[in-house]
């Protein structure tokens, strides 16, 4: 049965974070998104840094819209998915264009997750959906709490429901979560949206 | 803390402009944002307006450390291996084909991992005496650095490995000698290169290069002020002559695109077709 959610507001962006035990579920994620899905899906995922090729390919296997990673200023494009590079930080610029820089590691990591949820927040403010996955330290918490500062819409992934669940909890303890979901749930609500913004435009 | 908004950024880029005669005015606005952030939470000024006042009192030796700061001085030997067998394998030696001596231009060379990556490779070719390297930067202290580098052991271990992936044909540790836990680089790979303090912003040409490097520095800056960068590079290298980039940058999106061909999609390295 799939799950029906409730959408009200006309999102523009949907950045998703993930670390240690993310890749199945985003790899599930978008094999069940349509191939006309509306909204841009930006995504920061730990990986190695001195490994550039690969990650995409893997990904790409399953999803249904092929996924790029994004060159600095390139603009944020509807109906595309993105991945940040290996080794760079990846931000949202107002403008609705990608930056990406070389600045020193955040949580340990680079990209980080904390650096595109806040850039995200300021460029979409209330038009922004923040999803936060399965991980193994706190990268991504600050950023979520700065998308609902900011009148976006939070969604961890149950804590229950990942293989490491230091991630969301992190965000749980810092700041208000809209939805905290298994990965059928975060796929029902993604196809909710979608339906919503299709019905809209 | 509360993020800064912009007509902070722009009071603070405006008493730049005007007591310091640097413009910031076109840097890319998330990355320069992270980075006043940065240097309040450093120098735990208690408020952004703290930092504003300490500026405007017009101390020079502040000034430049603040300078050093809003700079990203992140970096590695070897950066992209692949790019560095390109630039062994294909680039210099189409250069060195056509011309007896040539020159290179490090643009935001920072600590100088490039600059020393580039004179290894050289002198790997022996090569060394055909080429002549300039280096710049925007901050002296940095260049400073650069010209006598001494790095950690830490990152050392990156750099030897960047460099056996660059299929380097020794092992990089007969460049540097360790004393009491700092690597020590070899300053005869330097002898011949010269460093000299150069603005971007300012768009000064001073010199003409068969190749020029600038990767991930133009990243830091805004369209606008990427594309008058590259009008000086394009006019500061010879028809037929080289310019590489980041891996992740792009001329694409400038307006001088047209004037460059894609000789190497995947390391960013461009060849200037027209005048």
């Amino acid at each position: 049965m799939r799950r029906l959610f409730k959408i009200e507001q006309d999102y523009k962006a949907i950045v998703i974070g993930g670390s240690a035990g993310s890749f199945q579920v985003i790899s599930k994620l978008l094999s069940q998104l349509p191939s006309d899905f509306e909204l841009p899906i930006i995504m920061c995922l730990h990986r190695l840094r001195h490994v550039r090729n690969g990650f995409v390919e893997a990904l790409n296997i399953k999803s249904s819209i092929p996924i790029q990673e994004p060159t600095d200023k390139e603009p944020v494009r509807k109906g595309k998915f993105y991945l940040s590079p290996a080794n760079y930080h990846l931000s949202i610029e107002l403008g609705n264009t990608f930056a990406l820089t070389t600045e020193d590691l955040m949580n340990n990591s680079r990209p980080s997750i904390d650096i595109l949820l806040q850039t995200g927040a300021y460029a979409y403010r209330n038009k922004l959906i923040g999803i936060l996955l399965s991980g193994a330290n706190r990268d991504g918490a600050q950023g979520m709490k700065m998308i609902n500062e900011r009148g976006g819409l939070t969604i961890v992934q149950d804590p229950k429901d990942c293989l490491i669940d230091t991630m969301p909890v992190s965000a749980l303890n810092i700041t208000d979560i809209d939805h905290v979901l298994n990965v059928q749930d975060i796929i029902d609500f993604l196809l909710s949206v979608d339906k919503y913004i299709k019905t809209k435009s | 803390m509360q993020e800064l908004e912009i007509a902070q950024l722009r009071a603070l880029t405006d008493l730049l402009k005007s007591k310091y005669n640097y413009n910031f005015t076109d840097y890319a606005m998330s990355s320069f944002r992270r980075r006043i952030q940065r240097i309040i939470e450093l120098y735990k000024f208690s408020s952004f307006d703290a930092l504003l006042q300490k500026l405007n009192l017009g101390n020079q030796e502040f000034f430049h450390e603040f300078l050093s700061e809003i700079t990203v001085n992140v970096t590695e030997m070897f950066r992209d291996p692949t790019f560095w067998i390109e630039i062994r394998e294909k680039i210099l030696p189409d250069l060195l084909n056509l011309n007896k001596t040539i020159s290179i231009w490090h643009a935001g060379c920072s600590s100088g991992e490039e600059v020393l990556s580039m004179a290894i490779l050289l002198r790997e070719m022996g090569i060394e005496g055909r080429v002549r390297i300039v280096a710049t930067d925007i901050d002296m202290a940095i260049l400073k650095k650069a010209k006598e580098p001494v790095y950690s052991v830490k990152n050392m271990e990156l750099n030897t490995k960047n460099y056996e992936r660059a299929k380097g044909p020794h092992t990089l540790d007969r460049y540097y000698e360790e004393k009491s836990g700092k690597a020590y680089l070899d300053k005869s790979l330097l002898k011949d290169v010269i460093f000299r303090e150069h603005n971007l912003v300012e768009g000064q040409v001073f010199s003409k290069f068969d190749l020029i490097l600038c990767r991930n520095v133009m990243i830091y800056f805004n369209q606008s002020l990427q594309n008058q960068v590259l009008k000086v590079f394009h006019e500061s290298l010879f028809k037929n002559s080289y310019l590489a980039v980041g891996s992740k940058e792009s001329l694409i999106w400038c307006e001088i695109a047209n004037k460059f061909l894609v000789v190497n999609n995947e390391e960013k390295i461009y060849k200037k077709i027209k005048d």
